[in-house]
């Protein structure tokens, strides 16, 4: 689906530069930034903090039919990514084929763009990963 | 709190109908629905109409509205339900709940979804929807992608095979191939679905419910005044549902459908049954992995023997656990907003002794679970021939 550019433009620090929040009462980290902590609600005290980018592949697959968008791109290689500090995220696996892939896998994230709405349209920006 | 049971239901023929519409979907399903409970549509006194996605689907929102007009309900409340592939289960629920607590005395809920009148790629993208938008579906997460992640985990924890998988598909073929409602009525071997085209590794198409157009409709009264009125009454014993996180990612473990798990202690504890009580299920098989996880989480089966299980034909129309005899989504077809409902109405058939073929002989209790998304959203309703 298009995204509006103001969607693109509230994304850039988590996108960018892979920044989330950390609860000082309970110790938790997220991804992407979040403004409520779940597990303390009103109690928890968020932080901003940067990730490191390290991680590994907690799971992953083959996607050869793409949704509206990402036709061109297909078949890639989609993975949950478990960061080194804790939290998990969706992303792609770059100059990857399935075959070079498998769980436990380390990678660390590279900045690529992620989708083209049009031909002339917005370039939308973001993490992907890499094995090491 | 009232006791509440179904007396009508009804459903439209599932698959690719390009004659007809979203308004004629559930036209059918209701026609009938409210024939089967042999009412006066003048008793009727609201509508929960399940829908997940008709914004991005035929461009129509307001479905609540639209569908008294087009039912000829007008001016009762009619509200439209939507929980993504959940949207038919949790109509059921609001539906259930209208009757409990005294608010009305006669509904029908609805579920309905039109999905062929737009492109492969733009299914994909709406029912994308039900996931994450910014966090999962930007990255190029599809849904047959999200349950492959989860698969690939429980390949991984429990040594869950792709044959066991396909064994799902198999035995969900076989159901449909005796139901005339049914989407794909034929019956399948497991080298149809290893070798079909890979869609997300490990999936492969025959192990992904299809794009179904089709509603279903059940008419839901008071218990005490549906004795009255109705000589196959079914009741709904309970109703239970639970949340968790959008984006799967963010759950400690992929290998589990946890509000499946809370909804169903809160289900059981309702109905004061446990699963050996259940003589039929109609659960949530979006891909044939998710309906191994579903008998794992609901507690037929111990968490990783629900592919070997399967496997051995014990949830068969002759197994000790008969599961989704309607076909299931995989077999019956996913309209995703009717789905919830088409559960309740094969269970109702079934406890009826209607069923026909796929007949399961002395059925006494039934259980339907249906999921939104990922497992965002878990309903489940208990019922009981009354």
């Amino acid at each position: 689906m298009a995204e509006n550019i103001a969607i693109t433009w509230r994304r850039i620090p988590e996108r960018y530069m892979l920044e989330g929040s950390s609860c000082s009462t309970c110790n938790t980290k997220y991804f992407p930034l979040r403004k409520l902590c779940p597990k303390c609600r009103r109690k928890g005290k968020l932080e901003r903090m940067r990730f490191s980018g390290e991680g590994e592949i907690y799971s992953f697959s083959q996607i050869n039919s793409a949704p509206a968008g990402l036709e061109l791109q297909a078949p890639y290689i989609l993975a949950i990514i478990k960061l080194k500090e804790g939290p998990k995220l969706t992303a792609q696996i770059v100059e990857a084929s399935e075959k070079d892939v498998k769980i436990g896998d380390k990678v660390d994230q590279v900045f690529r763009a992620i989708r083209t709405d049009e031909p002339e349209g917005l370039i939308h920006y973001g993490y992907k990963f890499r094995k090491i | 709190m009232r006791k509440v049971a179904i007396v009508g239901v009804g459903m439209s023929k599932f698959g690719e109908e390009w004659d007809r519409g979203f308004r004629d979907l559930i036209i059918d399903a209701g026609k009938k629905a409210i024939e089967d409970a042999n009412l006066q549509g003048e008793k009727i006194d609201g509508l929960f109409a399940g829908t997940m996605a008709p914004g991005p689907l035929i461009g129509q929102e307001h479905a609540g509205a639209l569908l008294a007009d087009w039912m000829g309900l007008n001016p009762i409340a009619s509200t439209r339900v939507e929980a993504a592939c959940a949207s038919g289960g949790v109509a059921l629920r609001q539906g259930f709940m209208a009757i409990a607590s005294g608010m009305h005395d006669c509904v029908v809920v609805g579920g309905v979804e039109k999905m062929t009148d737009v492109s492969g790629p733009d299914v994909v993208s709406a029912l994308g929807g039900a996931g994450d938008q910014e966090w999962e579906l930007f990255a190029g997460a599809t849904f047959p992608g999200i349950y492959a992640l989860m698969a690939r985990r429980h390949m991984l924890e429990y040594g869950t095979t792709e044959e066991q998988m396909a064994s799902v598909a198999v035995k969900n073929h076989f159901n449909a191939a005796r139901n005339k409602y049914a989407q794909f009525q034929k019956e399948i071997d497991i080298k149809t679905v290893l070798n079909s085209k890979v869609v997300a590794s490990p999936l492969k198409v025959f192990d992904c419910s299809p794009v179904t157009d089709g509603a279903a409709c059940a008419v839901l009264m008071p218990l005490e005044k549906a004795q009255k009125i109705c000589e196959q009454p079914v009741e709904i014993i309970a109703s239970a549902q639970a949340s968790d996180t959008l984006a799967l990612h963010n759950r400690a473990s992929l290998t589990e459908i946890n509000a499946t798990k809370v909804a169903a202690k809160k289900a059981f504890e309702m109905a004061k049954l446990s699963t050996k009580d259940i003589n039929l299920a109609e659960v949530h098989d979006c891909f044939t992995i998710a309906e191994i996880m579903a008998i794992e989480d609901l507690g037929f089966f111990k968490k990783g023997k629900g592919a070997k299980a399967t496997e051995d034909g014990l949830t068969s129309l002759k197994g000790e656990i008969p599961i989704n005899t309607s076909g299931g989504l995989k077999g019956c077809g996913h309209p995703v907003g009717a789905t919830g409902v088409k559960q309740a109405v094969e269970i109702t058939w079934q406890l009826r002794g209607q069923a026909k073929e796929r007949q399961i002989k002395d059925a006494q209790i039934g259980l339907t679970h249906n999921v939104g998304g990922s497992g965002a959203t878990a309903v489940i309703h208990i019922m009981k021939k009354a």
